[in-house]
């Protein structure tokens, strides 16, 4: 498979930047109960990429992304953004949480314009304007004034991806930012977030564990083991942008569903296998006691 | 224009009518006239059961032994005139504010570093948690003791019974801060400064309040209790406690229940006063 081509209209100046783990490993637990959570895990996300990490639930989705974010921090290997090791949360890195993380108690328009003020990154006025400008776009023009409990679901995404934006990162990680969306608005979100992301192609890393999402939204998908996380396969999706719904009717998406829905499965059966497997022994421990 | 065009959110319909006040609102629902209607069966009742005790002689149990809400009404009309009756007021509010807020500003600091800071924490939190379960008027003696005066003993008691409730509402709040807004922050360049004032203090504040609303109740209960033991100082004017206690010495039980309503009065202002600043500093909470 190919790589779809990149439209040569992309601004390079903004949010372009290239990710690379290298042999990241991070467990948690005393020695007598460690868990290998990511083991050697090796990838990269190109400039300019949406790159969406598919896995098994539990595999270690988020912890890749306290990794890449600097929330943690690995035990052996390294990540790093253009050249340079992560080592910390930075504003060249934001987050899009699974659920809302907007802050309760500041209005929809303080959330947003909350990171530049508080570093102080150039005049209020300038900052007050990029927020109004951003919340238009997100098309909450009318919201601003709101407490983020008064908006809905999607109002909420929508209203965090405006926080993070404003901030201009060099790389948009979202952890299943759409999970616990109902099924009329996750379309929406989805197709709203990618005329988002093709206006200028900033560098983003999209945990989902949702196959069609993936596809749909996806430059390459990076399909995870079980735990410990590693890379199973790396699926390019050479699908055309800007992307519309009725591309997803393609053979070729539906070649590459089924791909990806091969390895999945395979790694679901592990795991289920595994665990019923230990509790069989563990059965027959118990029932071999007097 | 911008490419991103969908789901516009549509506005708000315009409000034609005219806001309310909260009063009309109130008296315009239904609950407020089943409210009043409850407590009118109630006054009648007990006006029946001491009519019944007057004329036939006849003693329904525990109703039958209370003065009529007639009398409790005149008995409370001789009252409210004398300036005595109000200083009772001024008296316990006094003692209850002055516990209640040396234990807002104790607490709330010491429970927000207990919850920061692993070192204070370890030291501080055991002999904290020995000391909490000790019942404010178990207090009483020692205090009487230790303060030299009786009035810096009730208060010292009331500041206690308030104390342990805000420190431990304060310790949990600011424990179950979802780590998520701390780590946006984070990654938007907040130092420990910024983490503390705005993550960790806006985010323990509905708990300040609750540990407020529970704090001023056992408040309270404790000036009650404690004017009740102490006499309530030596002058007439010894706080409502003390008003209940002289009323039922000198054998007047009118008067102990005008002493008893006012009390339940001057707790509810207490709680209605949180409840407003609550609303006025936390306006997140009320939209919903
Ligand atoms: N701080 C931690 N301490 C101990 N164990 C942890 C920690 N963080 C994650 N884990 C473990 O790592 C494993 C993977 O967790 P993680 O949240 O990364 O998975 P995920 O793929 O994001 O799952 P989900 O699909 O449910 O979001 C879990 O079994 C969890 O118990
Ligand atoms: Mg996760």
């Amino acid at each position: 498979m190919t790589i779809g081509a990149v439209p040569s209209s992309v601004d390079h100046a903004t949010g372009k930047s290239r990710i690379e783990l290298k042999n990241v490993s991070r467990g948690f637990g005393e020695e007598w109960a460690r868990e290998e959570v990511v083991q050697n895990l090796s990838f990269e996300i190109k400039p300019g990429d949406l790159t969406c990490i598919v896995g098994p639930s539990g595999c270690g989705k988020s912890t890749i992304v306290n990794l890449v974010a600097g929330y943690d921090a690995p035990e052996s290997g390294e990540i790093l953004l253009n050249g340079q090791k992560i080592t910390g949360p930075g504003k060249d890195r934001m987050v899009v949480f699974q659920e809302t993380a907007l802050m309760p108690w500041q209005t929809t328009f303080d959330n947003v314009a909350f990171g530049p003020k508080l570093r102080g990154d150039g005049a209020r006025a300038d900052i007050d304007r990029e927020a109004h400008r951003l919340l238009e776009k997100v098309g909450l023009g009318d919201f601003k004034r709101k407490f983020p409990s008064q908006l809905s679901g999607g109002m909420q995404r929508r209203a965090e991806l405006a926080r993070a934006l404003i901030n201009k990162p060099l790389l948009l990680i979202m952890d299943e930012p759409f999970r616990g969306l109902d099924a009329m608005s996750r379309p929406l979100m989805q197709e709203f977030f990618l005329r988002l992301f093709e206006e200028n192609r900033r560098t983003n890393l999209f945990v989902t564990s949702e196959i069609e999402e993936a596809i749909f939204l996806a430059d390459r998908l990076v399909i995870l083991s079980n735990r410990p996380a590693q890379v199973r396969a790396i699926i390019e999706i050479p699908l055309p942008r800007p992307r519309e719904f009725h591309m997803m009717n393609s053979p070729e998406v539906f070649e590459i569903k089924r791909e990806a829905l091969a390895i999945l499965h395979d790694e679901a059966m592990k795991s289920f296998g595994g665990s019923v497997g230990a509790g069989a022994r563990q059965m027959d421990v118990m029932e071999a006691r007097p | 224009m911008s490419a991103v065009t969908i789901d516009q959110p549509q506005t708000p319909p315009s409000k034609t009518f005219r806001r309310r006040s909260k009063f009309e609102r109130a008296i315009s629902s239904l609950g407020f006239w089943r409210g009043l209607a409850g407590i009118l069966v109630f006054l009648v009742l007990w006006e029946a059961a001491a009519y019944l005790k007057a004329t036939l002689d006849f003693t329904i149990p525990f109703f039958g032994k209370l003065p009529a809400p007639t009398l409790v009404a005149a008995a409370a009309a001789e009252v409210v005139v004398q300036p005595g009756y109000w200083w009772s007021w001024v008296e316990s509010f006094k003692r209850v504010l002055g516990g209640f807020i040396i234990a807002m500003i104790l607490g709330i600091p010491f429970g927000l570093a207990l919850a920061v800071n692993k070192y204070f924490r370890d030291v501080f939190f055991p002999p904290f948690e020995i000391l909490r379960p000790i019942p404010p008027l178990a207090w009483v003696p020692a205090s009487l003791i230790f303060w030299p005066t009786n009035e810096m003993s009730i208060i010292f008691v009331t500041f206690l019974g308030a104390f342990f409730t805000i420190v431990i509402n304060v310790l949990g709040g600011a424990r179950t801060i979802d780590v998520r807004y701390l780590r946006a922050a984070q990654s938007m360049g907040a130092n420990q400064w910024h983490l503390f004032s705005r993550i960790i203090l806006p985010g323990t504040l509905p708990s300040i309040f609750t540990g407020a609303a529970v704090g001023m109740g056992i408040t309270w209960n404790v000036v009650l209790a404690a004017e009740m033991v102490s006499g309530g100082g030596s002058q007439a004017g010894g706080g409502l406690g003390f008003f209940i206690w002289s009323s039922y010495m000198g054998g007047s039980m009118e008067h102990i229940i005008v002493g008893m309503i006012s009390i339940g009065i001057a707790g509810y202002l207490s709680s209605a006063l949180i409840r407003w600043l609550g609303e006025r500093t936390m306006p997140w909470q009320r939209a919903f």
